[in-house]
């Protein structure tokens, strides 16, 4: 059987799993329960300094549903923790000293003074706490107070309270990203100068998920206003995927190790940040849509792939796909691949051709002999995988590479070998090809 | 009571004076979105082409989903304006519900029917305004025989293009069997009544209840009097079985039965009975079992000469009158009425076999006791309307027309089951009302 133990920055979990800091992280009760349920680990929610904040007392979230209104993605107003520090402190410790064996990170979000950090880490310290993590990605409410993604947001910040933290604490120091940036490989260049252990990734995105339409006003509306909140959940996955992939491929942050976040929702996800670069997951909105239990199918289901596929530990996946993260300009222009359409499989509701007609290329039919079918036409078909996409039936429609013979669509020879596009004849700037 | 029963919303029966219970509640909201988000908008959708109204299915569905009821139940009405009554007759198991996708994928079709019972109970229970406005008056007159669906939907498209129409009805009722023949399970709450006023609110269209073609006026004075005519008379007569003892008192029509039952207001007016045999294999047959059944009848066979598969009751039908209780016994052909006095004591039957592809009675013999008869074997068109003063072309004694829904005189259109070549279905009729008022009005705007 596969091994889950995790090992990150030195700090030790059953398995990789753990709960991002949020509401399920917010409480011993929360954390206990999580613990038995069976998740490697918590990053408590974010601590702040006294006097506590307090949140609204309405509505704090909103959502995107996708067919029988399942979650795809939310959105919350929802502060840094609204208890008083001395309780949150209190608590950590001894869920730590009860549980041993799982890992308990602190999430931390004070303002921009070294002396509000060096109090902090001190109380912090005092837990037996394993590491903290440095919340700069709050997007809302916080950032308007010049903390979380007001910080997250400046490189120079990122760096300094970085440092700060490293200079003054044992612990190690997770800094936590905002996606809210335009080149994410910026934040995490400036946490590796500062000195940090990891960065995580992401925090939430800045965002507004619907308008209720009577009161004109944005969701969740709170005495008929609204403000922006911060999106998770499986919508925001291949943001998350790509942000943590675009670090993890660059050269000077190879070292760096990344903790995944990100709309993690089932086993296969958690393998995809794994092989993107990340070195552990966290998790929020799929417990907070399921609850705790979810994480028995993430631990089963990695556990059985690995087992399948012959990995024995979670190092053996982490970055595994990274080398295989190209840029455009470099994927091979030679390879050519067509639709598919397997008609043992196909239940003609017609998606693919209408698709393909009106949006693409015309390659499907909608009718052969007067009969209702669809079929590739390989004349016409770009091998985009529109269709494939837009299939109702998982594997119906399949992308299948030509090898050899012509391509009917450009009547060209199949060409075996590479060729990108920096030296292809219609590149202005193309280098000519080694002779 | 179950979550989704206490979910049920905006359609709860009132309860009449026998009541049936609704055979399929409507749909409450959280029941219509889960099943909508199950179509997946087809292309040139199968469900649409097979439905004989063409509604545009998919998009209704997408309404549905995106809580867009009242749209969704105009874009059935642009289609078929008796969407209602269609939700609860159509056999959608062999329409719309069986071409859809979804049985190739898994074997469960998206619940088209109830989908539509679902839009369009929400706009006749919570719209005030009739969806459509009529055009300009064009000063033109139209006579429609019969108020049943074929002449009710051509009544509401030809008021729409702004002529005027009178509808002459011999009933007191209209709405044709939707009021008099479907079976009480499949339209409770009077709602036959309700969909015929809802139809009259577009205005322009004027019943006349009680006024018979054939007595109080004749075909010629309708074709001299009124610019086009259009006949959906339906089926007056009853086939008969042609064996010694068909009148006795406990030998009843299925359809004559049911209407009654319809109207009765306590079931101690109609016949009671221990023991039912109902002879057909139609849908008729299956709704007079089923009902029979439900106003307590201990046993109810249906007795049908071919098998099974030959039925003309869908295969979904059939399940539904057995789990009913009901019992079904093929390959009999009635041969004697057995009968003592007012007493009836049940029927032989000769078995048969197919010899050659043709059906042939054998010597066998199986006698089922009952002590009382249902005839579901079908209705016949009465042709003396018709024929006395005008002679319309008949063909397998029933009005001859074209693709128009045309017949061979010169103003005259006819629909519904009146006609040759229909399927005798609520939504067939109401197709061929539409057909024909689309060509009348081609016909009156040249
Ligand atoms: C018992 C039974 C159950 C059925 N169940 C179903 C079902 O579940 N689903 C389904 O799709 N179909 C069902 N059908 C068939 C369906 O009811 C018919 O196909 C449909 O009603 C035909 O419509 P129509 O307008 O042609 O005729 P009808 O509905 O028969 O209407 C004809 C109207 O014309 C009137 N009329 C007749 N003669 C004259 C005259 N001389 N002068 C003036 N008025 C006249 C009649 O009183 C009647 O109101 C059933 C039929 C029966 C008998
Ligand atoms: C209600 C809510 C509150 C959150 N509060 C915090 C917080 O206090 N500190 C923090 O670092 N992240 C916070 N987050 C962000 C999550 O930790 C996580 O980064 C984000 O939800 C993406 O992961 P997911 O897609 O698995 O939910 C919060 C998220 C939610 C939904
Ligand atoms: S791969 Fe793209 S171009 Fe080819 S058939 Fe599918 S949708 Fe059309």
């Amino acid at each position: 059987m596969a091994d889950l133990r995790s090992n990150f920055i030195g700090i030790k979990s059953p398995n990789p799993f753990w709960l991002a800091s949020a509401p399920p992280t917010d409480k011993e009760y929360n954390v206990v329960r999580a613990y038995e349920a069976g998740w490697g680990g918590v990053v408590w929610k974010t601590l702040g300094e006294d006097p506590h904040l307090v949140n609204v007392n309405g509505p704090r979230y909103g959502a995107i549903h996708g067919a029988d209104r399942r979650l795809l993605g939310l959105n919350n107003i929802e502060l840094i923790t609204d208890r008083p520090l001395q309780t949150n402190l209190q608590e950590i410790k001894r869920v730590k000293k009860d549980w041993p064996d799982r890992a308990l990170v602190v999430s931390l979000m004070v303002p921009c003074e070294e002396q509000s950090w060096i109090n902090i880490l001190k109380l912090v310290e005092e837990t037996e706490a394993d590491g903290i993590e440095l919340n700069f990605g709050c997007p809302h409410g916080m950032s308007e107070r010049g903390m979380g993604s007001a910080v997250g947001q400046v490189p120079e910040y990122i760096e300094m309270v970085t440092r700060w933290c490293k200079q003054n604490t044992r612990m190690p120091v997770i800094v936590k990203l905002t996606p809210n940036i335009t080149d994410i490989r910026k934040p995490a260049e400036a946490a590796n100068r500062g000195g940090a252990d990891a960065v995580s990734l992401i925090n939430t995105i800045n965002s507004i998920v619907s308008v209720d339409l009577d009161q004109m006003a944005p969701i969740p509306t709170v005495g008929g206003k609204g403000s922006h909140g911060g999106y998770c959940g499986p919508a925001v996955k291949p943001i998350a995927l790509n942000m943590v992939a675009e670090i993890a491929r660059t050269p000077e942050l190879a070292e760096l190790p990344i903790s995944g976040i990100g709309g993690i929702t089932t086993w296969r996800d958690a393998a995809e940040f794994l092989a993107l670069g990340a070195g552990n997951l966290q998790v929020c909105t799929a417990a907070m849509t399921y609850g705790f239990k979810v994480v028995e199918e993430m631990i089963d289901g990695l556990s059985d792939w690995m087992d399948e596929k012959g990995y024995s530990s979670i190092d053996q996946i982490s970055r595994k796909a990274v080398p295989n993260v190209s840029d455009w300009q470099h994927l091979n222009l030679n390879y050519i691949a067509k639709a598919k359409i397997n008609q043992d499989l196909c239940i003609e509701c017609g998606r693919c051709h209408i698709a393909c007609e009106d949006t693409s290329h015309q390659a499907i039919t909608n009718m052969v002999d007067g009969a209702r079918k669809f079929e590739v036409i390989d004349e016409e078909c770009v091998g985009c995988n529109l269709c494939v996409n837009v299939c109702p039936v998982e594997d119906c429609i399949t992308m299948e590479q030509m090898t050899e013979g012509v391509d009917p669509r450009t009547n060209k020879p199949i060409d075996s070998s590479y060729a990108n596009w920096t030296t292809h004849p219609n590149n202005p700037q193309r280098v000519d090809a080694a002779e | 009571m179950g979550k989704a029963a206490k979910l049920q919303s905006q359609c709860a029966g009132k309860g009449g004076a026998i009541h049936f219970d609704d055979l399929h509640p409507c749909y409450s909201n959280h029941e219509a979105r889960v099943e909508a988000d199950r179509c997946y908008f087809c292309y040139d959708a199968p469900c649409m082409n097979a439905c004989p109204t063409s509604i545009d299915i998919p998009l209704f569905i997408r309404q549905i989903s995106t809580d867009n009821p009242k749209g969704a139940a105009k874009t059935i009405f642009e289609q078929n304006i008796m969407g209602g009554i269609c939700a609860r007759v159509c056999p959608t198991e062999t329409l719309c519900e069986e071409a859809c996708v979804r049985n190739d994928a898994e074997e469960k079709p998206v619940k088209i029917g109830h989908l539509q019972r679902f839009a369009t109970d929400f706009f006749m229970d919570n719209v005030a305004a009739h969806p459509y406005e009529r055009a300009a008056s064009t000063g033109k007159k139209i006579a429609i025989v019969g108020a049943g669906p074929a002449g009710l939907a051509c009544a509401h498209a030809l008021s729409k293009e702004g002529h005027d129409v009178t509808v002459f009805e011999a009933r007191e009722k209209s709405g044709g069997l939707n009021e008099y023949g479907i079976a009480a399970y499949k339209a409770v709450d009077d709602f036959a009544q309700k969909e015929v006023n809802f139809i009259l609110d577009l205005g322009g269209i004027s019943i006349e209840n009680g006024k018979t073609l054939g007595r109080d006026m004749t075909l010629e004075d309708l074709s001299n009097s009124y610019d086009a005519v259009f006949l959906g008379m339906g089926l007056g007569g009853v086939q008969s079985l042609g064996l010694v003892g068909e009148e006795h008192p406990r030998v009843i029509d299925a359809a004559r039965y049911i209407e009654d039952l319809r109207q009765a207001s306590a079931k101690e007016e109609l016949p009671q009975a221990k023991s039912v045999l109902v002879i057909g294999g139609g849908m008729t047959a299956v709704d007079v079992a089923i009902q029979s059944k439900l106003l307590g009848a201990e046993q109810v066979t249906i007795a049908y000469r071919r098998g099974q598969e030959q039925m003309n009751a869908s295969s979904y039908e059939q399940e539904l009158a057995q789990t009913h209780g009901v019992q079904i016994s093929t390959w009999l052909q009635p041969k004697t009425i057995l009968s003592d006095g007012d007493q009836l004591e049940g029927m032989v039957f000769n078995k048969t076999k197919l010899d050659g592809g043709k059906l042939v009675a054998t010597d066998d013999e199986v006698t089922l006791s009952a002590d009382l008869i249902f005839k579901a074997i079908g209705q016949n068109f009465i042709t003396e309307p018709v024929t006395i003063d005008m002679a319309l072309e008949l063909e397998s004694d029933r009005i001859k027309v074209d693709g128009n829904c045309k017949t061979n005189a010169k103003n005259i259109w006819a629909g519904g089951d009146c006609v040759a070549g229909g399927e005798d279905l609520t939504v067939a009729s109401v197709e061929d009302g539409k057909i024909a008022a689309k060509n009348i009005h081609e016909f009156l705007s040249a």
